[in-house]
């Protein structure tokens, strides 16, 4: 078994399937009346977030608490990184606690690789800037096997601004490993040139989200992340969403059993229209569910062993 | 269950091809101590009403499927059949590499106000036993819990003992007792003990 999980390419086919198979045995758990476990007993997991998080940070939080580990969260704001600590620093202080787990989401792409020298305990890449996001791939691959069946030949397509999407990379690399074929979609200003052939060799890219829509079993709505946009990538919301938003005609070209994905927090009206967010082909409130359960099966296959 | 057989203790440990083998128990005497439990089950419990047999993975669930089956041809009562999967309640998890965890599937009704009979292949340890006591508290209350093992071949660690046994095997610790079902297995059914020496 892995140590660290720090992008979805360090997952085999095997490795990611077990995961997906462990999270839906915990999501049956979810059902109980009583849904705590004391697997990991005696353990510590620290969410060491230094980006703003809802949703993956409670997730962790959830899941590890589940597992009866005991959580430590640490945002930077409030900490003594707003005092100038560096993350070698906050990381050995979090060694000499004896964290057994570390969940970092950080704004520069790599710190989970660096943390994973500095720490004995294991790194679970919690977000890592514009690079990897690896347990939303694993979430959103148990949200489309849970909803269709099955991965392998399944058509998805990832929609919007990939350049600054972590989600959009590790979806690719997780879903290509388990034998989806991807497409990415967007304006040209926001799919990286080569962006396909670097992640791997089945991925395609289109600039023409109508021509993708009848084909597509799955549609992944990316967040327009314009908190790290310096440039302007499209002349304005407008015209984005006329383009590459999902509205209701678009929604209607998909094929009847075709789902809708968003990994939140959605801009309404910008790439996603209120009515197809809360229409049934949308799984964004099951994916969150399904968050909770895709972390419990990735903190139990790192620490529910031999350390 | 594989629990019985790979962990306690670690010494136990065989190499690929064991010095001596001898089969304890045939396809034929398998299937009688089945219908013998069956019975048994059916005695000691009035008819079985208000049973449910949970099998522990991998091996109790054929065998808990088998006893159910057996108690239907006997006295046509349908005894519903679930799966306790016990390995996030083990205590030995930090001892070993990662375990795959197996599935728990509670019969429609639940548990709760039943009685509950557990089965199991192995009775070695008995620490899944205890394990499996746990998780059970985790998914209801039963009005008791009886346990039914194939095989017990001593070496307690825990103070369990079980209501239905299919064959009590003396065994040196570290000798090992190999089960193997047509349902998981493939093949025909057959307990053996595998020792170091003859």
């Amino acid at each position: 078994m892995i140590r660290h999980l720090l992008s979805a390419a360090d997952l085999d086919a095997e490795t990611a399937t077990l995961i997906l198979d462990t999270a839906a045995e915990m999501a049956a758990l979810a059902g109980r009346e009583v849904k705590k476990l004391p697997t990991l007993r005696g353990r510590t997991v620290v969410n060491l977030f230094y980006e703003d998080s809802t949703r993956t940070r409670i997730s962790f939080e959830a899941a590890a608490k589940r597992l009866s580990a005991d959580v430590i969260n640490f945002s930077a704001k409030g900490s003594s990184v707003s005092k100038g600590e560096s993350l070698k620093d906050t990381a050995l202080t979090l060694q000499a606690m004896g964290a057994d787990a570390v969940v970092i989401r950080h704004p520069a792409s790599g710190a989970p690789h660096r943390l994973s020298s500095w720490v004995d305990g294991s790194v679970v890449n919690a977000g890592d800037g514009t690079h990897e996001h690896p347990t939303q791939a694993l979430l959103d691959a148990y949200t489309m096997r849970a909803r269709l069946g099955r991965l392998d030949g399944l058509n998805v397509a990832i929609v919007g601004d990939v350049l600054h999407s972590r989600v959009a990379r590790s979806n690719v690399l997780l879903l290509s490993t388990l034998g989806a074929n991807v497409t990415l979609v967007g304006p040209p200003t926001l799919i990286p040139v080569d962006i396909a052939a670097a992640l791997s060799k089945t991925t395609r890219v289109s600039y023409d989200l109508d021509s993708v829509l009848p084909d597509a079993d799955v549609v992944m709505m990316l967040r327009v992340q314009t908190e790290r946009m310096q440039d302007s990538y499209f002349p304005s919301a407008r015209e984005y969403a006329r383009r590459y938003g999902l509205d209701v005609p678009r929604m209607r070209k998909l094929p009847e059993h075709a789902i809708v994905m968003h990994p939140g927090p959605m801009n309404r009206g910008m790439e996603i229209a209120p009515e197809v967010a809360d229409s049934p082909r949308s799984t964004i409130v099951e994916q969150v569910a399904n968050g909770v359960s895709a972390r419990m099966a990735v903190l139990y296959l790192l620490l529910g062993g031999k350390a | 269950m594989a629990y019985s057989q790979a962990a306690h203790p670690p010494s136990t440990a065989l190499p690929d091809v064991p010095a001596s083998e001898k089969v304890i128990l045939s396809a034929a005497d398998i299937q009688r101590v089945v219908d013998r439990i069956a019975h048994q089950i059916l005695e000691k419990t009035s008819g079985a009403t208000g049973t449910v047999l949970l099998g522990i993975p991998t091996r109790g669930v054929p065998l808990a499927r088998r006893l159910a089956a057996r108690i239907h041809a006997f006295e046509g009562i349908d005894v519903p059949v679930g799966a306790l999967d016990i390995t996030l309640y083990r205590d030995d998890l930090r001892l070993q590499a990662t375990r795959a965890i197996g599935k728990t599937e509670l019969p429609g009704g639940g548990i709760d106000g039943r009685r509950v009979i557990l089965v199991d292949d192995v009775l070695y340890s008995g620490r899944t036993v205890r394990a499996a006591l746990d998780a059970l508290n985790d998914v209801g209350r039963p009005s008791s819990v009886q346990l039914a093992v194939l095989v017990d071949r001593g070496h307690r660690q825990l103070p369990i003992r079980a209501d239905y046994v299919g064959k009590n095997i003396p065994t040196a610790l570290a000798e090992k007792v190999r089960v193997r079902l047509a349902e998981c297995d493939g093949g025909t059914d057959e307990v053996k003990l595998l020792g170091r020496t003859a």
